[in-house]
């Protein structure tokens, strides 16, 4: 606990860098995913090739995957956006299916009425299928988050900071206390996002609290959180 | 193959109570039928035959022997069962599914299939469909995979959970007097239960009413029930006194022919009255205004 | 897009492949399946009686929700760091096994429990009724049955783990990561692109024979009826991306 006291500061900035390299991904994933995953859900077409393309690219290994995107787009090998690119592509990958399947809860006959009533096609989508959308997207964005945060240490092994420093230094120095500093740091870290998402969509999502609570807060998560395993 | 039930009771753990100080005798070679609308207890009932339900209380014999001495697996394999959506294993061909039970009590392969192929045959089946899974049937063939299923060890006792309730009205019909068919050849001791209470006068030689907690309302044969029912609830419940049942003659079909109508108004079908007098069945009463059952031809004091 | 085809060509050399003052790719590729192997041995012998039981008997689904919960936040580099550190293991190679195995067990488990769960419950029920054991609705119905899931799961835990095993060679252990490595450690790029192309064409190559695996799993009788099931079970698993393991390693 001494090491952990006399190199505070330097946790501190390492968790912060973390918070910069995670963060960005997780926020593209879900303005990127939004779109095509309502296009995944209203063509079967769109949505064959866009999950399989999200299979393929969710099948990268990340280290490879963080080591190729300098080669492909030219970046230097150290830049911090490799990182951001590979995980902003794997959040995509997950974050798309999640977004196509919220979509398409959203019942036909909530829809038909709101086309009857009137809603021009942009209106339909803000005001009654986004919102309607909202818990499953919700519970999507809260398994990206927690992946991006423990996958955001990788970048440590092609050389850009995060706090899988710790992990690789505490290796090199053969110091466990440091590396499990570590891994409470990025449990911790993907709490507080999980926290916040959450505390976000109580805020945003009133309704789905007091009418399903029980239901959309069970269901939603729990069971995203078994088949995110299963094929 | 006589069963017993004796002041059987059974409260899930959850606290409900299904049945409550239930008896019945169910007489051998002989079709039973349980009906009652929902939550009636009926399907916990005929589960406990077979031990896929423990009572809480109270005993079950066959043929005098108290099934809770008999291990379930055993006591499972020589009753057959059908049950609603037929429960067929979608992985098994049509052939394998009629074989599974002989197969586990260890007949060999090849003579289950054959055996199989004879029980298609005699519950109406084309042999060609032998080697169909059960997704590429219609429902009322998989039904009839379903009893064919619960024949294949050619048990005493054949319990049906409401087997043809998921198929349509005239596939329905079909399956029901194929069992009547059945039935007449094999005459086994048939425990059925159903929310229609056509199906069960149809069927039911001996038909039980339920109402909630497994309380019996009224046991008897069909004729037994409609003529007099017990109470109001069995007069309600078998709508003797409204709907389809109630016929009342009306003049105005030619000759000897009298209409009947039913409380719609609508018109139900002809009885012979030679000079405009009813002939019954049985002795005596008087000729003029009474009503008809019409699904029993069994006329009935109005 | 040079550097690429320059990896290419050297993934393509034979001299690369060959063992020479360090293990060539040939030593690598069977070092990262050997520890592939090993460590899905030992995550499916413990996952999979484990989903099954679970599945069974519905106990203990709890354990299996926040089990792979904890699995998709625990940083694998983290873990693989602590058990390489504070473990001192005889034989040796069972040093990348063990962190490897506790991440492969998650998704086999999820999925071999999701598997058993998601049978037809009137199906175990007719074979109860018909005078089935206990071990042979789970033989003969349940497993069968479940079993594109638990192949699904296994299919999650293998990938994962291939990806992963990567990783060992930061700790000494020959894997394709010796090539990798060597970029950022000794700015080796053309080895670096060449691993980190023949690893994801090694994880892509390995997803589509389990592709191929977990259609002809699904049992004849409901392979027709496959795709509904399929449908059905991700209206269930709602955010599911199904094929993918979310927890990942390298």
């Amino acid at each position: 606990m001494d090491w952990v006291w006399s190199h505070a500061g330097d946790l501190w900035s390492l968790v912060l860098t973390h918070v910069g390299l995670s963060v960005p991904p997780i926020v593209l994933g879900f303005v990127i995913s939004v779109p095509l995953g309502y296009w995944a859900s209203r063509s079967a077409a769109a949505r064959a090739v866009l999950l399989t393309l999200g299979n393929v690219l969710y099948t990268i290994p990340s280290l490879a995957f963080i080591l190729l995107v300098p080669v492909v787009l030219g970046f230097a090998l150290l830049d911090a956006k490799n990182v951001l690119v590979a995980l902003t592509v794997y959040a995509i990958a997950i974050m798309v299916r999640s977004a196509a399947d919220a979509f398409a809860s959203v019942s036909a006959s909530v829809r038909e009425s709101a086309v009857a009533q009137g809603f021009s096609p942009a209106q339909r989508f803000l005001r009654v299928e986004l919102p309607l959308a909202g818990p499953v997207l919700l519970a999507g964005v809260r398994v990206v988050s927690v992946s991006t945060v423990s996958l955001a240490t990788i970048g440590s092994l092609a050389g850009i900071d995060s706090l899988g420093n710790l992990f690789t230094d505490g290796f090199q120095r053969d110091f466990a206390v440091e590396i499990i500093t570590g891994i409470v740091l990025v449990l911790a870290l993907a709490a507080v996002f999980d926290v916040v998402l959450s505390l976000v969509g109580r805020l945003l999502l009133p309704w789905s609290r007091r009418t399903g609570r029980g239901r959309v807060r069970r269901s939603a998560p729990a069971a995203a959180s078994v088949s995110e395993q299963v094929a | 193959m006589a069963i017993e039930f004796r002041h059987v009771s059974k409260t899930f753990p959850d606290g409900t109570t299904a049945v409550e100080d239930f008896s019945l005798s169910i007489p051998s070679h002989e079709t039973t039928v349980l009906v009652g609308s929902s939550g009636c207890g009926k399907t916990t009932l005929l589960r406990m035959i077979n031990r896929m339900v423990d009572p809480s209380s109270g005993s079950i014999l066959i043929d005098g022997e108290d099934i809770s001495g008999i291990p379930p697996v055993g006591l499972r394999r020589r009753i057959g069962y059908v049950m609603q959506n037929s429960g067929l294993l979608p992985h098994r061909t049509v052939a394998d599914n009629v074989a599974t039970v002989p197969m586990l009590t260890g007949v060999p392969k090849r003579k289950a299939r054959e055996d199989a192929l004879a029980l298609l045959d005699r519950v109406g089946l084309d042999r060609g469909l032998a080697k169909r899974y059960p997704a590429q049937l219609s429902g009322g063939q998989q039904q009839r995979v379903g009893v064919a299923r619960g024949l294949a060890v050619d048990p005493n006792i054949l319990l049906m959970d409401e087997p043809f309730g998921a198929v349509d009205p005239i596939v329905r019909d079909e399956l029901q007097q194929e069992l009547l068919r059945l039935q007449g050849s094999l005459g086994k001791t048939v425990v059925f239960v159903t929310h229609d209470i056509d199906e069960a006068f149809l069927l039911g030689n001996q038909v039980v009413i339920l109402q909630r907690g497994g309380r019996v309302a009224q046991v008897g044969s069909p004729k037994e029930i409609l003529a007099n029912p017990a109470n109001d609830f069995v007069a309600d419940f078998i709508g003797a006194k409204r709907g389809k049942r109630r016929l009342t003659a009306e003049a105005g079909a030619s000759g000897d022919e009298v209409l009947l109508v039913d409380a719609a108004g609508y018109a139900a079908g002809v009885i012979t009255a030679p000079g405009g007098r009813l002939e019954l069945a049985t002795a005596g009463s008087s000729p003029k205004s009474r009503s008809v059952s019409n699904k029993t031809d069994q006329a009935g004091d109005a | 897009m040079i550097l690429l085809l320059q990896g290419v060509a050297w993934l393509l050399d034979p001299a690369n492949w060959a063992d020479s003052a360090t293990p060539g790719l040939l030593s690598q590729l069977l070092g990262q399946l050997g520890i592939t192997l090993a460590s899905i041995v030992v995550a499916v012998v413990v996952a999979v009686p484990l989903g099954v039981l679970i599945g069974h008997t519905g106990r203990g689904r709890l354990v299996a929700i926040v089990a792979s919960n904890a699995a998709r936040a625990l940083p694998t580099l983290g873990l693989f760091s602590v058990v390489v550190i504070a473990l001192t293991l005889d034989p040796q190679w069972l040093a990348p096994v063990i962190p490897l195995a506790l991440l492969g067990i998650p998704p086999l488990l999820a999925g071999t429990y999701a598997g058993i769960e998601a049978v037809d419950g009137q199906v175990v029920d007719a074979a109860r009724a018909m005078g089935m054991t206990e071990w042979q609705v789970l033989l003969r119905v349940e497993i069968p049955l479940g079993a594109p899931l638990i192949v699904g799961g296994l299919r999650a835990a293998v990938l994962q783990t291939v990806a992963t095993a990567t990783l060992a060679s930061f700790y000494g252990f020959t894997t394709i990561g010796n090539s990798i490595l060597l970029g950022p450690d000794s700015n080796q790029y053309i080895p670096m692109i060449g691993g980190s192309l023949l690893v994801t064409v090694l994880a892509l190559a390995i997803d589509g024979l389990f592709a191929l695996l977990q259609r002809s799993s699904a049992p004849r009788g409901v392979s027709r009826g496959a795709r509904r099931t399929t449908n059905a079970a991700r209206g269930r698993f709602i955010t599911s991306p199904a094929g993918t393991p979310i927890s990942r390693g390298n």
